[in-house]
């Protein structure tokens, strides 16, 4: 299997899909980059690189650069997915979605819903999520939970190449409005990736490590953050067993609860401020479904409740990292009750 | 059928891009304190923008967004305002910042990463730079709106790019000032590129200044490479709203020459030959010309601008430099204005973490 950087992995992805049907379009801002200039129009594909190279393969009829208005592409595309396309929007930044929120959590989101069921929303939001790079407080939100909030939408956080392809893959094919968030930090992750195509179901955790000690439940980049965790726990003697739920909404509550009945401990590792979050909506599920398997008090480990600051060195402090992960294991494990 | 509706846009330009006058020349164009002040700005602009993009080169700088090219528009509109005035600028504004006050350590920093950079100690009431596109625009209407209620004698003038004019707070900030008639000028400094995107793909419209009819409000093109042409407009358009006649729209068009930002390379979608061609209109030239066929003006007098252009930004990159990084209390510090004490608990846990001396941004 040729390795692939997280990148390419989308950006095959969306190659394939668009090859497979013809329905399948891309609509964002810089998407594209000098088209309608002469000389090398596809070299830019954003500013992550991930569209790079599709518009001299597909054409601007389904490579769509728009002018500068969240809004106005999102909407758009909220029309097109009911008259019979599958835009794939390209939000670039999920905290973007502020200038857009009615067209994807009270249009798209909700279509389907208030029109009796009689046009589905087709539709792919990728947006890049996640602090680490320093781009400052309107930049490097994780916005899983605000979207995961909304019946309507599913929510998915891949945490590899193999997984954003065979998970965006399922995205695109399915019949409903996916939020598609790409972690900034993992984009030049490199793993084996089939060169065909091939789905992930949603609502299915993948199970990334077991162990009989302690449940970490984790999404995203937090999902390698719990492992190098566990790596140096397990030379402690704690084994730690890793569920990346893969998405948020739906969530995949069965394996957890199962894993928490085994281990019957639980820590949640979340990129986001501490409240009303992924980690406080894993911990208040398993806090009702699980509660008599629970020898310790759940742990979430999070980021403080602040903006992201835009100095490096205070970005690293705020992001959830092993040595975090590590205490609030070796604290559910030592609990004496 | 009868027409019940029709519009025309003005154009304006007093120098030539060679410098020569090609309309009469207004008054303030006479001052010649004035206009050396203005050409000094535009000056130690470039010269600190250089300085910012070789800092973050050298990766002493985060990301950075150049303002090369767009000196008349900039200085020219800040050289119109009255101190107690408010500027909502968008990010790349830097000849109007220090036109008003702004320190070159305060843009180091803010771009350095450091939130301490948009607490300016010179002009309290201006916005910081805002990078969400065209958000400012309101911002500015609502100031505008403040000093209205209040009876006071202020205006407010947001600046905006071509990009910007896509977004719906740029007409919705628009409309509302032209509906409750309020004393704020929106400058649209059209450098004919969007990130990527030029501007033909951005509008239909023949220009951006004409934006201005579906709001009700006047709205005006000048050649934003002519600083004469820009400073004229802002102060007659900033006159107009302290009269009470309300707001108004100007679009100076000028040339990004740079790239986006640092984190752009422009090279990979615009011709080169498009980019040879805007140099030689570019806006330090003609003022410089002026100055010189005024007999104001020399080789001499330039070499010592430079000189002490150069010392300037030195002075602003050591004082950077040596500022100490922020401790992790800042988080805390600037997120309410009323601290509530639910959250003690956190910040003090936060500190315990991350006590450790974070250096300064050298």
């Amino acid at each position: 299997m040729p390795l692939k950087t997280f990148r390419q992995a989308i950006n095959d992805t969306l190659v394939q899909e668009m090859q497979r049907d013809v329905r399948v379009i891309l609509i964002g801002e810089d998407i594209a980059g000098g088209t309608g200039c002469e000389g090398d129009g596809d070299a830019w594909g954003g500013p992550l690189g991930v569209t790079k190279g599709l518009i001299s393969e597909f054409g601007p009829d389904r490579v769509l650069d728009t002018p500068i208005s969240e809004a106005a592409f999102m909407g758009a595309a909220v029309g097109a997915a009911m008259n019979g396309l599958r835009p794939v929007v390209d939000l670039m930044f999920n905290d973007f979605v502020s200038v857009c929120f009615d067209q994807v959590c009270n249009q798209a989101a909700k279509c389907h819903y208030m029109y009796g069921g009689q046009n589905s929303v087709p539709m792919t939001i990728r947006a890049n999520t996640g602090a680490g790079i320093s781009t400052a407080a309107q930049h490097s939100q994780s916005l899983h939970p605000v979207f995961s909030f909304f019946p309507g939408l599913k929510v998915v956080v891949p945490t590899s190449p193999y997984e954003a392809k065979g998970l965006l893959t399922t995205a695109i094919r399915d019949d409903d409005p996916v939020i598609f968030l790409e972690t900034k930090l993992l984009y030049d992750m490199e793993e084996d990736v089939p060169d065909e195509s091939y789905e992930i179901p949603f609502g299915e955790a993948n199970i990334l490590r077991e162990g009989g000690d302690v449940t970490i439940v984790a999404v995203g980049r937090m999902v390698h953050v719990a492992t190098e965790a566990s790596a140096a726990l397990a030379r402690k003697g704690i084994e730690c067993e890793i569920i990346d739920p893969r998405t948020t909404s739906p969530l995949d509550t069965e394996t957890i609860l199962e894993s928490v009945e085994e281990t019957g401990r639980l820590v949640i590792v979340d990129e986001t401020t501490p409240r009303c979050n992924f980690a406080t909506d894993v911990s208040a599920m398993v806090a009702q479904e699980g509660f008599a398997f629970l020898k310790a008090p759940i742990r979430m480990v999070t980021a403080p409740h602040t903006p992201i600051p835009f100095a490096p060195n205070l970005e690293q402090l705020y992001m959830p990292d092993p040595a975090k992960v590590s205490a609030a294991v070796q604290q559910v494990v030592g609990y004496q009750g | 059928m009868e027409t019940i509706a029709d519009f025309e846009v003005q154009y304006s330009q007093f120098l030539s891009p060679e410098g020569k006058p090609s309309a009469d020349i207004p008054a303030l164009a006479t001052d010649t304190e004035k206009l050396l002040d203005m050409y000094r700005l535009m000056t130690e602009t470039r010269v600190f923008d250089t300085k910012a993009i070789n800092l973050q080169r050298t990766g002493k700088l985060g990301t950075y967004a150049s303002c090369l090219g767009h000196e008349a528009a900039h200085v020219g509109i800040a050289a119109a305002m009255r101190p107690d005035d408010v500027l909502a600028p968008s990010y790349r504004e830097y000849g109007a910042m220090l036109c008003r006050g702004v320190t070159m350590a305060e843009i180091l920093l803010y771009w350095g990463g450091d939130e301490r950079g948009s607490d300016y100690a010179g002009p309290r009431n201006d916005f910081p730079l805002c990078v969400p596109i065209a958000t400012q625009c309101l911002h500015a209407a609502g100031a505008a709106m403040a000093f209205q209620l209040r009876g006071e004698d202020r205006c407010a003038i947001s600046i905006n790019g071509d990009g910007g004019t896509s977004e719906g707070a740029f007409y919705e900030a628009m409309n509302v000032a032209g509906a409750r008639n309020l004393p704020v000028v929106f400058m649209v400094v059209n450098n004919k590129w969007a990130i990527s995107v030029p501007i033909e793909m951005q509008t239909a419209t023949k220009t951006l200044a004409q934006k201005a009819v579906a709001a009700g409000i006047p709205g005006i093109q000048v050649d934003g490479n002519d600083i004469i042409a820009v400073r004229h407009w802002v102060e007659r358009a900033l006159q107009r709203a302290r009269n009470g006649e309300g707001a108004c729209l100007i679009e100076a068009v000028t040339y990004r020459l740079s790239d986006h930002t640092t984190a752009d390379d422009s090279s990979r979608y615009r011709k080169k030959e498009e980019v040879e061609a805007a140099r030689t209109v570019e806006p330090l030239i003609r003022i410089r010309q002026y100055l010189t066929d005024l007999g104001i003006w020399d080789e001499q007098k330039e070499a010592a601008l430079l000189d002490e252009a150069a010392a300037k930004v030195d002075a602003a990159v050591e004082q950077y430099l040596h500022t100490p990084k922020p401790d992790i209390e800042s988080m805390f510090d600037h997120m309410y204005a009323q601290w509530p004490e639910q959250l003690e608990e956190q910040r003090q846990h936060a500190i315990r973490y991350g006590s450790t001396d974070g250096g300064s941004h050298g």
